[in-house]
């Protein structure tokens, strides 16, 4: 036995399914499955620029033959969607599986989405698992399954299943040669002469795998009480188990298609069926659809973040437990930019000129906290490039603030690039800011081709950022130290008195990266207790009752960014 | 080993080594024949921010996260962390707090400020103080205060002393092996003269 996180246990079954393909784009919380997979033997892995080139590269290698596993974060399946759909028609040659992982309750993603959606609409086979042993088993055997209904499978696991170790049992890899390839423009062209066939072998696939379904191997019926039984599937069923131990339950391993028959014949059994899951309707509206009655529970359930077992006892009228009552007046402990931080002074710069910043996916998404609080929106990844020059185009014509993206390096190559190609073509303005800290920080500081380093370490060939955005047809080009206040005000000021697109590329890595510290910083005693540096927001600047400010020298980097703004010239080096 | 589902919860500020300290109780659990899981929290709430890592033991386990009254033991890696925390306690629970005040950034640029009696909050809320840092000192390392803490936790949940000393050997660098031992140890007398005083 040995414990493995979810995602090292979906790694750990691909690996002994003989997958040797792995394709994604990191995010949390799907982000170190791929990174695990990369790190077995016999296998490639690498980092694509997002989700829907992963998918598309997963498929072109399952057609050529190899087994494939593509992961993904649950907003990464609304990239990926475009090839999932039609892949659902065209099927797989090699087993394709795709790793869903969904952040209900949000602990780090800008919403929660329930991917089972997909999958219904896709029409593809959804497999839950509840700990990592069932990860491993659903991960291994997702691949004969996908190879067998010829249909790729979605693994979907939420971020307490792909971030809880729980014990496992690994096992042997079983290697899988090639299927050949052969050529078959009615499998594989999706051109409306060929897809309308495949469309009717979809609808004779549903048909098997809902056959299937009332067998599958992963549904479990727990028989307790028959008062109450309940419907539920992934981290829920575990809620479930300990919230409610007199309730049957019907598991679901596969929650889609639903055993509509075998859903029925358990409703029978049991006074009232109730459906838990986690802030979605899916499953209770899938249930309800085959023809079952799905009771409220007393106490409704929240419709929003997670659950446990707590929470769905109290629904059902048990006692929440004694417990002291939260402690009043705590200070908030925000996250926040690092100190030595590259993207401090360029969000402290926007917070000067008022600027209107339409911001990203990523660290520098702190930039829109307080004391910084240089955000006007974040929506999704790329988006920071195309609504600024959004907000361009409705504020033509008025004074306005200048508007700013700001976009940091991976996500520029993630879906910026193609945000910037638009405006350009369009002869929009504004200014885009790529925050390029050599790396994608916020997952753990994988590799991207702005950086050139790759998920297993082979040689690449990095893109020049500059290179790339001269070449698309933006003029205004220019590099700055982000840690050098006057450059970056100065390039602002310029880059935002153009009415053409300008592009600054803010080029320093992530202190993460190196983790070198130089010598730390002090204040000597000609502090006036302005304040001007607290509103850096370093966690390494600390000032008194009186306002005077001290540095933590055992958090200070020596990146010299505050001294910068002190008038007094009282931030000094050791 | 025999136990029902017993709770621990580990919060702290993100960077502070709760992960490595939940890794090696489940490691402890896992040696000592019982079933484990560790639920933690990766991404944005790691960069200074508040963390809980929830680690819960026993014959089966099923559930991966707690519930307010429902940890038996906190243990907690500083002081604020420890108050935000102590609904989850269970009633008669264990609560070890690292003796640690770190300033959230709120309160860095002046905007909130510190809870002003934390220690006379905690020790009524019946804590067990502990001085990490200085332990960690005095054992020959000031990185290992999360090892100590480990040790006063390793005091509450009746898996035998050898059985911690394995699990820390194995798993931190083989140059720390000695401080990260002296510093368990420490712990776990600390814990164990606090639980008799």
């Amino acid at each position: 036995m040995e414990l493995m996180s979810g995602n090292e246990a979906i790694a750990q079954g691909a690996w002994e399914a003989g997958c040797t393909i792995g394709v994604a784009y990191p995010g949390t919380p799907s982000t170190e499955t791929l990174e695990a997979f990369g790190r077995k033997e016999g296998v490639y892995a690498e980092w694509c620029v997002n989700e829907k080139v992963a998918l598309e590269v997963g498929v072109g290698a399952s057609a050529a033959g190899a087994r494939v596993l593509a992961t993904m974060k649950h907003v990464g399946v609304n990239v990926a969607a475009d090839p999932l759909f039609t892949a659902a028609y065209t099927g797989v040659g090699g087993g394709l599986v795709i790793l869903a992982a969904d952040d209900p309750g949000m602990y780090s993603s800008q919403n929660e989405q329930d991917s089972h959606y997909y999958a219904r609409a896709a029409a593809v086979p959804c497999l839950d698992p509840a700990d990592s042993a069932e990860a491993l088993r659903f991960a291994r055997e997702a691949f004969d399954l996908s190879e067998r209904f010829d249909v790729p499978v979605m693994l979907r696991s939420s971020v307490r299943i792909s971030h809880t170790k729980t014990p496992v049992e690994p096992g042997e890899r079983t290697e899988r040669p090639l299927v050949p390839y052969e050529k078959n423009p009615a499998k594989w062209v999706m051109m409306p002469a060929f897809a309308k066939p495949r469309r009717a072998v979809q609808l004779e696939r549903i048909d098997a795998l809902s056959a299937w379904a009332e067998e599958c191997p992963y549904n479990e019926v727990v028989r307790r009480g028959s008062d109450v039984g309940v419907v539920c599937a992934g981290a829920a069923y575990q809620h479930v188990a300990e919230g409610l131990p007199e309730a049957s339950v019907f598991k679901l391993g596969l929650t889609w298609p639903l055993p509509a028959a075998a859903l029925a014949d358990f409703a029978d059994s049991v006074e009232r069926l109730y459906v838990v899951e986690e802030g979605s309707t899916y499953l209770a509206d899938a249930v309800r659809a085959c023809g079952i009655a799905v009771s409220e529970p007393p106490c409704p359930l929240p419709r929003a973040g997670e659950l446990s077992p707590g929470l769905v006892r109290t629904a059902f009228g048990g006692a929440p437990l004694p417990h002291a009552p939260a402690a009043e007046g705590l200070p908030a402990r925000p996250p926040a930019l690092c100190p030595g931080c590259p993207h401090r002074l360029v969000f402290k710069e926007l917070a000067r000129m008022r600027a209107i910043v339409t911001g990203d996916i990523g660290c520098y998404t702190l930039g829109a906290l307080p004391p910084l609080a240089a955000m006007d929106t974040t929506v999704d990844m790329g988006a920071s490039v195309s609504m600024a020059h959004g907000f361009e185009l409705a504020l033509a014509g008025t004074e306005h603030r200048p508007v700013v993206a700001v976009i940091g390096d991976s996500t520029f190559a993630h879906s910026g690039l193609s945000s910037l190609i638009s405006t350009v073509y369009n002869r929009g303005a504004g200014t885009v800011c790529v925050l390029d800290n050599r790396t994608t920080a916020m997952t753990g500081r994988q590799g991207n081709p702005f950086n050139g380093v790759t998920l297993q370490g082979r040689p690449s060939r990095e893109l020049h950022i500059e290179a790339v955005v001269a070449a698309i047809g933006v003029e205004d080009v220019r590099t700055v130290d982000p840690n050098d206040a006057a450059a970056v005000r100065a390039a602002l000021k310029e880059a935002t008195a153009t009415d053409d697109i300008s592009v600054i590329v803010f080029r320093s890595p992530c202190v993460l990266l190196e983790r070198k510290a130089g010598r730390p910083y002090w204040v000597n005693g000609s502090c006036t207790a302005c304040g001007a540096c607290a509103t850096l927001g370093c966690p390494a600047i600390a000032r008194d009752e009186s306002g005077v400010a001290s540095i933590d020298t055992g958090l200070c980097i020596g990146c010299g960014q505050c001294a910068q703004y002190c008038r007094f010239n009282a931030i000094v080096l050791e | 080993m025999e136990m029902t589902t017993k709770t621990v919860l580990l919060c702290g500020v993100g960077g502070q080594g709760t992960i490595l300290a939940a890794d090696l109780l489940a490691a402890a659990c896992l040696a000592a024949g019982l079933d484990v899981k560790v639920s933690e929290i990766h991404g944005m709430a790691q960069r200074g921010g508040s963390v809980t890592t929830v680690v819960r033991m026993g014959g089966a386990v099923q559930s991966m996260v707690s519930d307010p009254g429902a940890a038996d033991v906190v243990v907690a890696f500083e002081t604020t962390e420890a108050l935000r925390n102590l609904p989850q306690l269970a009633e008669g629970g264990t609560l070890i707090v690292n003796d640690m005040a770190i300033k959230p950034l709120p309160v860095l640029t002046g905007a909130a400020s510190m809870p002003p009696r934390a220690r006379e909050d905690l020790a009524a809320a019946g804590a067990l103080l502990v001085p990490a840092a200085a332990l960690a000192r005095a054992a020959g390392n000031p990185k290992c205060a999360n090892v100590v803490l480990v040790g006063a936790l390793s005091a509450t949940l009746g898996i035998p002393a050898e059985v911690w000393e394995r699990v820390v050997a194995e798993r931190v660098p083989a140059h720390t092996v000695e401080a990260n031992l002296a510093a368990l140890a420490a712990g776990r007398t600390f814990m164990d003269a606090g639980i008799g005083a």
